[in-house]
């Protein structure tokens, strides 16, 4: 499975309260409340995201709140990877558990400018840079957490069985 | 090689004789909550499973605490999701306006988190439990619907830093002080993925309520959890409260630990995290310095809406005012604490001093209602998070600081030490 897409660059401990405020925590839709994503340090982004985008971002990505909604937006929102040099565990483990591929490269956080191009390989880990021609190796998935991403998240893979 | 106190809980509940940090495990729950913000996403992931029955009715807690009473119509809606699936899984630990708390306060409270647990919640700040000696952690809302469908969990067996607590605390210093000081120090990712223990003969001078607000804010050191040994006090509490027997472990004496850290009480001052992260702290001395002036103070939260919470507040509010220009917003825990407080004559204080006081709620810690900020408003609150946007608009800012200082800071209109105010 593989990502390419344009890159939004955010800075450490990119909080859940800006991914999605707490204010919009009420909506169930989907899209709606995707409509609101990082919208509190970054205004422009929902005008600008496309489907493939990807996101790179600092230290501890996702620290805060338990809300699955953070990771659901950033997926609905149709980015298809986020890269970052950590993520706070619970963000962790809801991304996983959504489908939302993420993968831990310090190197890629560091070289990486908004708006390259660029290219990930979940199977090896390998991000490439198609602006600069660099490539960085990330961290891959163990086999049963791939297949957990490559189902769309837990649910669809405990249902396939 | 020995296992931490957090891991032998872990090993207990995975029915293995011995766990190793980094090791994955699958582990049996004692208690699965969630609160009217992540339960409705869970029901929808339930809703595709292939069963949509409870592991166990009296193991699941479903507690409206965020957006209730109801601020609108989408969370009114939400509620109502979660009333409907409490009444047709027949949950024995619902709790609605009238019966409801904030979360964590609430259900130690209820007796229904003891030591030796295993707990996750769909809410970050379950690592309160701990405070009792109980393994719990914050999860989302797919893992608490697979934990409501099946009482497991998979988890990763973290290693652990040590935090050796000694000395006394002198007057208006608590349990917030402690924990703002220590992710001042270590960071809000320095216990990335890995369980923050607190030991020494120092926790004996931290009352039941310090203890559930050092742990309740591991979370903003990025731990997994906190926890505390079962001592006397632990054990007090839970003969009073507790509904189920509970189970000491204790950490073995040559557990390893990633990093140790000593922490003299009598050396701790009161202390602000300035915004926006909860590490960004300054003593109280260096805040009162910078002359920092408010337009709110809010005194509750998971974090800081306990009876002793109360107690101080008022103790530095009675026979005073609010300063002109500043609103005081008090939120008692639960129901038993607002109870208890009336009893004592603490809200009688809060209300003569021009002080509100409100039905539990998370209300304003994370912006929902009940105090949410203008653009340029600063608050100086006992919640958890400074996060930007957190309590209002982005251009509002939240100070974390203790009960004592956000009273004593209502009173000046300035964060003020409470030294200044007793």
């Amino acid at each position: 499975m593989e990502a390419k897409g344009r890159v939004f660059k955010y800075g450490d401990n990119v909080d859940t309260d800006v991914i999605i405020p707490a204010r919009y925590l009420a909506i169930q839709d989907k899209k709606e409340l995707a409509s609101h994503c990082m919208e509190d340090i970054d205004k422009e982004f929902v005008g600008k995201v496309k489907a493939g985008d990807i996101m790179v971002a600092g230290a501890n990505f996702g620290c805060g709140s338990s809300r699955e909604h953070a990771p659901m937006v950033i997926k609905e929102s149709g980015v298809s990877c986020v890269i970052a040099k950590t993520f706070a565990r619970i963000f962790f483990r809801n991304a996983i558990n959504i489908g939302l591929p993420i993968i831990e490269c310090t190197e890629a956080s560091e070289g990486i400018a908004p708006g390259d191009e660029v290219e990930i390989d979940f199977d090896s880990g390998k991000i490439t840079d198609i602006t600069t021609g660099k490539s960085y190796q990330g961290t891959p998935f163990p086999a049963f957490m791939q297949g957990i991403i490559n189902a769309g998240g837990l649910v669809n893979y405990i249902n396939e069985g | 090689m020995g296992m931490t106190m957090s891991q032998k809980i872990l090993a207990a509940h995975a029915g293995c004789p011995e766990v190793k940090a980094g090791q994955l495990i699958e582990a049996e729950l004692d208690l699965v909550l969630g609160n009217d913000i992540t339960t409705p996403v869970a029901i929808g992931v339930m809703d595709s499973f292939k069963s949509d029955s409870v592991f166990n009715k009296d193991k699941i807690a479903l507690v409206m605490d965020h957006f209730i009473p109801n601020k609108d119509i989408k969370s009114a809606e939400n509620c109502k999701c979660c009333r409907e699936f409490a009444a047709k899984h027949e949950i024995t630990n619902y709790f609605d306006v009238g019966k409801m708390g904030i979360e964590h306060a609430l259900l130690p409270e209820e007796g229904l988190t003891v030591a030796g647990d295993l707990i996750i919640g769909a809410d970050s700040h379950t690592c309160t439990y701990g405070a009792l000696g109980a393994f719990s952690t914050g999860v989302g809302s797919t893992d608490m619907a697979a934990g409501m469908a099946t009482g497991k969990a998979w988890f990763k067996v973290p290693e652990a830093i040590k935090f050796n607590i000694t000395g006394k605390k002198g007057e208006f210093v608590s349990g917030k002080d402690l924990i703002l000081h220590i992710i001042g120090m270590i960071g809000v990712d320095g216990a990335l993925y890995r369980s923050m223990e607190f030991t020494g003969d120092g926790i004996e001078d931290l009352n039941i309520d310090d203890r559930f607000t050092i742990a309740n804010m591991a979370i903003e050191a990025g731990g997994k959890n906190g926890i505390f040994p079962v001592d006397a006090i632990a054990e007090e509490y839970m003969k009073a409260h507790g509904k189920r027997p509970y189970k000491a472990y204790e950490a073995d004496a040559d557990a390893e630990y990633a990093e140790e850290y000593t922490i003299d009480l009598s050396e701790l001052k009161s202390t602000v995290s300035y915004p926006h992260l909860p590490s960004n702290t300054k003593t109280i001395d260096e805040a009162a310095g910078d002359h920092i002036k408010v337009d709110q103070a809010v005194i509750g939260s998971c974090t800081n809406g306990r009876i002793s919470d109360l107690r101080v507040a008022a103790k530095l509010l009675k026979g005073k005012s609010v300063a002109d220009g500043v609103r005081c917003i008090v939120i008692p825990g639960t129901q038993k604490i607002y109870l208890e407080a009336l009893e004592e004559g603490l809200i009688k204080t809060f209300i003569e001093a021009g002080a509100i006081v409100s039905t539990p709620t998370c209300g304003p810690c994370l912006g929902g209602y009940m105090g949410i900020l203008a653009a340029g408003e600063r608050c100086i609150s006992t919640t958890n998070r400074n996060f930007v946007g957190r309590m209002g608009h982005v251009d509002s800012e939240v100070y974390l600081a203790s009960p004592a200082v956000a009273a004593a800071s209502a009173v000046t209109g300035f964060i003020t030490d409470p030294q200044e105010v007793a």
